[in-house]
């Protein structure tokens, strides 16, 4: 068997696609594990899903066919949550909210806030209590 | 023993030896204090954090005809214009004219006056809104245009209550979730909060105010200021610890600058859910080290200075008076204190990472000798308590 990847897609639903059971498909058809962080596919509008997919290469490729046959747009580097250096005044107020330590200090010396984006789940905890708006959601 | 002129004298000769109060102990441990305080100029102080009672004076200049502006707005948030014609006093915690504050609570409170104060310092173009009464030498009664801080003839930050000395931890002892100036607090002590630069921070190294008082030239957000009064509950009858470092907020400054000297990396807005707006705000104060009493007090350490664990949901309200018990920052720092038996995850609004860069740039100004030192005009009085207000008939 070859060997795995975990992709982190976005895919954004027109809104006539959004009835469609694409997930399933994924899973059924193309072998695929999926771990969805985000979604909002609500009928007669448009929706949006947030999801790591582990698979082999060749099958995560085959699925993304499909996917776009569907008139899905898939973004592959886009990030639903995004930290904003310049925002940011490090103070910490975020870390004890952040469940994976993806926003976590560099040093305890300097104390300095960094985000590791992997880390990530998108939970939105951050955004809620950064008192700076320097954590956003794409949607 | 050092002269405040003996010192200045060495930072314009650009021969000052100066350290930041986070470099100071190590350099003592290993020097000693005679010898340390016999070498060592200045230590540099810092914090960075929401500081509330903080806002600036605003002069526009006169259109033609002119106004005198008996209600004003800049970019919908009203200021104070109860002053000479075109003078206005902007607030950090006003609300934007129509912002819904806690109706749909909690309140987002995404926009207020503390926001208004960064994109003036950040040079962003901003809206004047100002209506009048009219007046035989002020007829106009109406003018809305736009400008930006290189437009004003004055810009001045005038902060009655910055740099609290030291400041309570709090907690939730309730069942539901409280939405405070100390942040979010989950139920069931989930979660503190605290908010102070510990050992770096400006009050908390010359605890008896014995270098910083009125008239102490300061670094307030990149301008050289000063500390133009006590700040208002300053209180420095307070429970001290055996080191004299007050175990509750106590004493406070009241500072000033030209806001268009600031820089504003260290001027930011704040939006704290469900409780309002307000603004965070970098100051550094340096403590020249005239003697080794003085240099002794700016050796303290974080797991030396004690900050009051408060309940937000009963005992801050209602003033109760209870501590549930004291931590120190180290404690504090490490992410995690333990609260009767229980561990809670620990937070911090003030950024002890700008207040180092505080300290630093401050420091490397002093070495330049582009910072004096100053003496203080006046002492900040040692012995004042807090009153409280008192509900009662005429």
């Amino acid at each position: 068997m070859s060997q795995t990847v975990t992709k982190k897609l976005m895919l954004f639903f027109p809104k006539c696609e959004c009835e469609k059971p694409i997930i399933y498909h994924l899973v059924k058809d193309h072998n695929l594990i999926v771990n969805i962080y985000r979604a909002k596919v609500t009928p007669e509008e448009e929706g949006y899903l947030v999801l790591d997919v582990t698979g082999t290469e060749q099958d995560i490729q085959r699925a993304m066919d499909f996917v776009r046959t569907f008139n899905v747009t898939i973004n592959t580097t886009g990030k639903g949550v995004t930290w904003d250096e310049h925002r940011c005044t490090h103070c910490g107020q975020c870390l004890p909210r952040c469940p994976t330590k993806a926003l976590h200090f560099a040093d305890q010396a300097t104390r300095q806030v960094v985000f590791d984006e992997a880390e990530c789940i998108e939970c939105l905890a951050c955004i809620r209590v950064c008192p700076f708006n320097a954590c956003a959601s794409a949607f | 023993m050092k002269t405040y002129e003996q010192i200045n004298d060495r930072i314009e000769s650009g021969k000052a030896v100066v350290l930041t109060a986070d470099e100071i102990m190590d350099y003592v441990d290993k020097k000693g204090v005679a010898a340390a305080a016999q070498e060592v100029d200045v230590v540099t102080t810092a914090t960075f954090g929401p500081m509330c009672s903080s806002g600036c004076f605003l002069n526009f200049g006169h259109s033609k005809p002119k106004i005198r502006m008996s209600e004003a707005w800049v970019e919908d948030v009203l200021v104070y214009a109860g002053i000479a014609a075109v003078d206005v006093y902007l607030g950090a915690t006003q609300l934007r004219h129509g912002d819904p504050a806690n109706m749909y609570y909690p309140g987002e409170f995404r926009y207020g006056g503390g926001h208004v104060i960064e994109d003036l310092v950040a040079g962003k173009t901003l809206q004047l809104f100002a209506l009048s009464y009219g007046t035989d030498e002020y007829p106009r009664r109406e003018i809305r245009t736009y400008f930006t801080i290189h437009d004003l003839n004055q810009a001045i930050m005038v902060n009655p209550r910055n740099c609290y000395q030291n400041y309570n931890v709090a907690v939730n002892d309730s069942d539901r979730t409280i939405y405070t100036y100390l942040g979010i607090l989950e139920p069931g002590r989930k979660n503190a909060t605290y908010c102070s630069a510990g050992q770096l921070s400006p009050l908390l190294n010359d605890p008896y105010y014995e270098t910083i008082g009125v008239g102490t030239r300061v670094w307030l957000a990149g301008a050289q200021g000063h500390v133009y009064a006590e700040g208002t509950q300053h209180a420095g009858d307070c429970e001290r610890t055996g080191n004299g470092v007050p175990m509750e907020g106590a004493g406070t400054l009241a500072l000033t600058a030209d806001m268009k000297q600031m820089r504003p990396e260290f001027v930011r807005g704040v939006s704290l859910r469900g409780y309002g707006v307000s603004l965070a705000l970098g100051v550094g104060v340096p403590i020249p080290i005239l003697n080794e009493e003085v240099l002794q007090r700016t050796c303290v350490r974080d797991r030396d200075i004690l900050a009051p664990v408060v309940d937000y949901s009963v005992d801050y309200p209602q003033k109760t008076g209870r501590v549930i018990r004291y931590a120190n920052y180290e404690e504090l720092r490490s992410g995690e204190i333990e609260i009767e038996g229980k561990k809670v995850a620990v937070g911090s609004l003030s950024s002890y990472c700008k207040a180092l860069e505080i300290a630093n740039r401050l420091a490397d100004e002093i070495r330049r000798g582009e910072f004096l030192v100053s003496r203080p005009i006046a002492p900040l009085p040692r012995h004042a308590k807090m009153k409280p207000l008192v509900i009662r008939e005429k």
